[in-house]
């Protein structure tokens, strides 16, 4: 639940604006309540006499972790081994966020539980057709027969990759 | 405008174990214990091994032969994934409401009367706070709702002992005489508040099950013990009278006040927390326990209802177990600042230390004696910037040791699976 806030501010100076979390704050700050909204409506000055046309279009700053993570309580990262989802872009090393709280859809990249294992496929739903296909053509696809039940953890929703060669 | 009030416990299922378990699918169904600080004793245990008989808080070197023969596998306690999951499940409770008080850890109390009717009732509000929780977070909780938050915390023991209720129990939604062939049916020990000591003089009494405390006259509990049990009396009897800190659950040390006049500023709540967990600090440090995590709240006026309403909290696990009230105060102030927000009359402040255990051989603390807590911030401060600078541990309180000869036990514990880069789950 979002509180919205709005303070009046009489002073016609700049006010400070505390920073907006960055990505450093991943995954610790997965979850922490959602803030950021809050402190973007306290960061617009208010001041005596006309208002600023400029105001409308206070720049915030782009931010990774709102960007990628939609609902904090229920995303999750892993880290990626192997080469299955090489077609889909996802590497080996690859950090993959997972939201738990998104009900899995036919062409949705999931991690799913099979055999007691998380694996990271693309899930294939075509009438009572339930598979896991891999994006290698090296993979076969896992199938689901009657009374088999496919346990999905969640959906993948993005992909983060640092070059570690560099700073 | 306010109603009836009607209470929800919203309570996680063997939470350690489970949190386990969520990260490690092959555990299921596995009988599981998770050894506390030090790993010396039970202190989560799954289904299985609860079934097996092994006891709440069971030394575990006792333990080693029948684990084995049993097939039990044990974790030692990790604490930045219990706290962190904490927080979760915190933060999917806010999203049905947020009147919320986070009790314990695994415990939240919501007030749902004036919501329940927009998921068509209490049961199926109910309802949907398992799935939600489930599904966002994958632990398993059970709900107990009730007048009273003694009576929500007796619905909620039914609701996880007994299946028939699906893990939801209502106390509203049963008939006068259900409630009391309940009452009969559950042991006195088993109420809020009530310790093994007071059980046993009410047994001697001749109060043996809830409904015997039901029926007993409030006159001679309130002379026989406290004005606490008359009121443990009266709540159950569905009239709420008690707050938080009349009872407290045994592993953990609550420090909190209300404020004379309400308190805007992060500055004076900085001062407030600080000076709150030193004698949070100084009691754990008494009965000889350390704390794997420190949790901080702040309220408004719920009763100004007028000004805006803000009552967050949060729970920051510590790395290591510990009893130092510098490392404990940089923890609070790090969880106040994260979730302090300007522009509130806040009324009350108030500290937890949780996931307790007991302190094994250690060396006396320097900082035992309460340390005034500007010194120690100044210091945390300089610590932090050096520590930043030079790698974690450069300096720490001599009260940590040097060498750490005792370094706490953690033989077998699971990876910081959401709280470190490199510890990740990883997925094939």
């Amino acid at each position: 639940m979002m509180l919205f806030i709005y303070t009046v501010m009489p002073m016609p100076s700049t006010c400070l604006i505390q920073p907006i979390p960055t990505l450093s704050q991943i995954p610790m700050d997965l979850a922490r309540e959602p803030a950021s909204l809050e402190l973007r409506l306290l960061a617009h000055r208010i001041s005596a006499g006309f208002p600023s046309p400029a105001s409308d279009y206070v720049e915030e700053g782009l931010d990774l972790n709102t960007y990628l993570v939609r609902n904090k309580p229920a995303t999750f990262l892993f880290t990626v081994k192997g080469d299955s989802m090489i077609g889909a872009s996802i590497e080996e090393g690859d950090k993959v966020i997972v939201d738990r709280s998104l009900t899995p859809r036919h062409d949705d990249i999931v991690v799913a539980v099979v055999d007691g294992e998380y694996t990271l496929k693309r899930l294939y739903q075509h009438g009572n057709r339930i598979e896991l296909h891999a994006e290698n053509p090296t993979y076969l696809p896992i199938t689901f027969r009657g009374g088999t039940e496919l346990q999905i953890w969640g959906v993948v929703v993005g992909v983060v990759r640092r070059y570690s060669t560099r700073g | 405008m306010p109603s009836v009030p009607q209470f929800a416990l919203v309570d996680v299922n063997n939470f350690y174990v489970s949190c386990e378990r969520v990260f490690n699918p092959k555990l299921e169904g596995i009988p599981l214990v998770v050894l506390s600080n030090n790993d010396g004793c039970a202190v989560a245990r799954s289904n299985e091994v609860k079934s097996l008989g092994v006891k709440m808080g069971t030394p575990w070197f006792k333990m080693k032969h029948f684990a084995r023969q049993h097939g039990i596998v044990t974790y030692s306690s990790n604490y930045s994934l219990y706290g962190d999951m904490s927080n979760r499940v915190v933060a999917t409770l806010r999203t049905f409401t947020p009147d919320l008080e986070v009790y314990s850890i695994d415990e939240s109390f919501l007030r749902i009367e004036t919501v329940a009717s927009l998921y068509g009732g209490a049961i199926p509000m109910g309802q949907q706070i398992r799935q939600r929780i489930r599904q966002w977070t994958g632990l398993p909780v059970c709900v107990g709702i009730a007048p009273t938050k003694t009576l929500a915390k007796f619905a909620n023991h039914l609701a996880k002992k007994h299946s028939a209720f699906d893990g939801v129990c209502d106390l509203h939604a049963l008939t006068h005489p259900e409630r009391l062939a309940w009452m009969l049916r559950i042991e006195v020990g088993e109420i809020w508040g009530i310790g093994p000591k007071i059980a046993q003089r009410l047994h001697a009494m001749g109060i043996h099950t809830v409904l015997d405390l039901y029926r007993a006259s409030s006159k001679t509990m309130r002379a026989q013990f406290s004005i606490v049990m008359e009121r443990i009396g009266h709540e159950l009897h569905g009239i709420p009278c008690l707050e938080l800190e009349d009872v407290q659950p045994r592993k953990q040390i609550l420090s909190s006040r209300s404020f004379g006049a309400p308190v805007e500023s992060l500055e004076a709540l900085r001062e407030a927390v600080a000076s709150y967990l030193a004698t949070a600090a100084e009691k754990l440090r008494r009965q000889q326990s350390v704390a794997g995590a420190v949790h901080v709240l702040l309220m408004t006026n719920r009763f100004k209802e007028h000004e805006p309403q803000y009552n967050p909290s949060i729970t920051i696990p510590l790395n290591e177990a510990c009893d130092d009230t510098l490392r404990l105060t940089a923890a609070a102030l790090k969880g106040l600042e994260a979730i302090y927000r300007s522009g509130f009359y806040y009324k009350k402040a108030g500290v937890i230390l949780t996931l307790l255990s007991d302190k094994a051989q250690r060396p006396v603390s320097l900082f035992d004696d309460a340390t005034t807590h500007k010194k120690s911030e100044k210091l945390m401060v300089t610590l932090d910037v050096i520590n930043r600078t030079f790698g974690q541990g450069t300096i720490r309180s001599a009260a940590c040791g040097i060498e750490q000869p005792w370094a706490m036990r953690a033989e077998s514990r699971s990876p910081r699976y959401t709280t470190r880069w490199d510890e990740l789950p990883a997925v094939q």
